[in-house]
């Protein structure tokens, strides 16, 4: 029990470590301040266009979506970041890491938002063309909030998922908080900075899952 | 070299390729392994703790809830690296590959109570009620009335969480376990060329692409009437 809680509840290491975790701490706060925008916008034009009627347009959208929801995320950062200096493109860390993310929640999203848009009645749009609203006042005013109300425990579980997928930018060495614990784990072999980490990420996504959970029974109790 | 064969060169390297597809078809074996064994456990374990909710026992409840919540906040990686390089200090060594199994099937397993419980609760509650007038007993009423309705509910939103959480089997390789992204990286790193990581990206695609479409369809199929 004694090498258990020196292992792993070790005050003196996390007291240590505590200034370069706090440090990481705020890098994935501002990842996620990165990647969830980059990710909702280009969800938004992917979406936008997906519901376009011309064909051309859409399929090839779909196939391109269905790709990047099909590819792992940390294989798509890895080739971007380890891959495309070899086609002389170095984006380095953080730009490798928007642009994984730009794709894979992007598409993610586009998904989302799809199933939103199409869930408002097409009499909608037909009523507020001909109440004389123009097409951009359309989607802004009429379609959009009713789609993304209509799909919001979507939209936050996505977001969530984003935010924990941030921890997969410690691979390509960008100083968010899972690269600093292990960092510290491995100049002190004690593994009571991850779980610092793991209780930092706790702390923060906690409140948001039980929101999720409980709009998530709602929408499920709403379907009788 | 102009623009193209460098690329070609590069990327689509075909001596390089015909060095490191065994590689990579041997990673595809352990990413379709270890994806089987996640679903197999993390489907079980979330269904066990739905039902063990029905009971309705209070204390229970709230451990369920907790562990719920615990495993659905914690990014997997997080929990890969806590379990391979953490565990092994308390004295309980896994290898990569069960790193990687417990850590992902707890994580299904989180995701996968909350969607059952919740498909549960959406059948209508006379379900039970007429089930237990006829005289079953709690357990046959769980698993000949409310269950089939249940799950008819609970699978959309299952097949996707499923999809998402065995992509997650990329993670491994951060702790060595050789599965498809573990072994392209390593033979770029032996090759100095990035083909096998091309290569590797097409084995996810097409493992993964036929699965995303079947999800596609099987969320029209099973839409519920709304």
């Amino acid at each position: 029990m004694n090498d258990f809680i020196d292992a792993f509840l070790n005050a003196e290491i996390a007291v240590a470590a505590a200034p370069i975790l706090w440090m990481g701490f705020q890098q994935t706060l501002m990842l996620a301040a990165l990647t969830v925008p980059l990710g909702l916008a280009a969800g938004f034009g992917f979406a936008l266009l997906s519901t376009r009627r011309e064909r051309w347009i859409r399929w090839p959208l779909m196939a391109v979506i269905d790709v990047f929801r099909a590819i792992p995320p940390l294989v798509l950062l890895i080739l971007l970041y380890a891959g495309l200096p070899f086609a002389g493109l170095d984006l380095g860390a953080w730009g490798a890491v928007a642009l994984a993310f730009l794709l894979n929640t992007g598409a993610y999203y586009a998904e989302i938002l799809r199933a939103g848009i199409e869930s408002v009645p097409k009499g909608q749009h037909e009523a507020a063309r001909a109440l004389g609203l123009r097409r951009w006042q359309v989607w802004v005013f009429v379609v959009l909030p009713q789609a993304v109300r209509n799909v919001l425990p979507d939209l936050i579980g996505n977001t969530l998922e984003v935010v924990k997928l941030t921890s997969i930018a410690s691979v390509v060495a960008l100083p968010e908080l899972l690269f600093q614990a292990r960092q510290a784990q491995s100049v002190t072999f004690n593994a009571t900075p991850i779980l610092v980490a793991a209780v930092a990420y706790f702390v923060l996504l906690w409140p948001f899952v039980r929101l999720l959970s409980r709009l998530e029974n709602r929408q499920l109790a709403a379907r009788r | 070299m102009t623009g193209w064969d460098g690329f070609a060169f590069s990327f689509l390297n075909a001596r390089v390729a015909a060095d490191y597809w065994p590689k990579i078809l041997e990673g595809l074996g352990v990413t379709v392994a270890l994806a089987v064994l996640i679903i197999a456990a993390g489907l079980a374990l979330g269904l066990g703790l739905a039902v063990l909710r029905c009971l309705g026992l209070r204390m229970l409840d709230w451990a369920i809830i907790f562990v719920v919540d615990l495993f659905r906040a914690l990014p997997p990686l997080v929990l890969i690296v806590l379990i391979y390089f953490g565990l092994p200090a308390a004295g309980i060594g896994f290898s990569g590959f069960w790193a990687t199994w417990l850590a992902l099937t707890l994580v299904l397993m989180a995701f996968a109570e909350e969607i059952f419980w919740g498909s549960i609760c959406a059948v209508p509650k006379g379900q039970w009620e007429a089930g237990r007038a006829i005289g079953l007993r709690f357990l046959p009423t769980l698993r000949l009335i409310v269950l089939p309705q249940a799950l008819r509910i609970a699978i959309p939103p299952l097949t996707n969480r499923t999809i998402a959480i065995t992509k997650g089997t990329a993670l491994g390789s951060v702790v060595a376990v050789a599965e498809i992204l573990g072994a392209a990286q390593s033979g770029m790193a032996f090759s100095g060329n990035p083909t096998p990581l091309m290569l590797g990206a097409m084995a996810y695609l097409l493992l993964f692409l036929p699965v995303v479409i079947a999800g596609r369809w099987v969320e029209t199929r099973f839409a519920w009437r709304r």
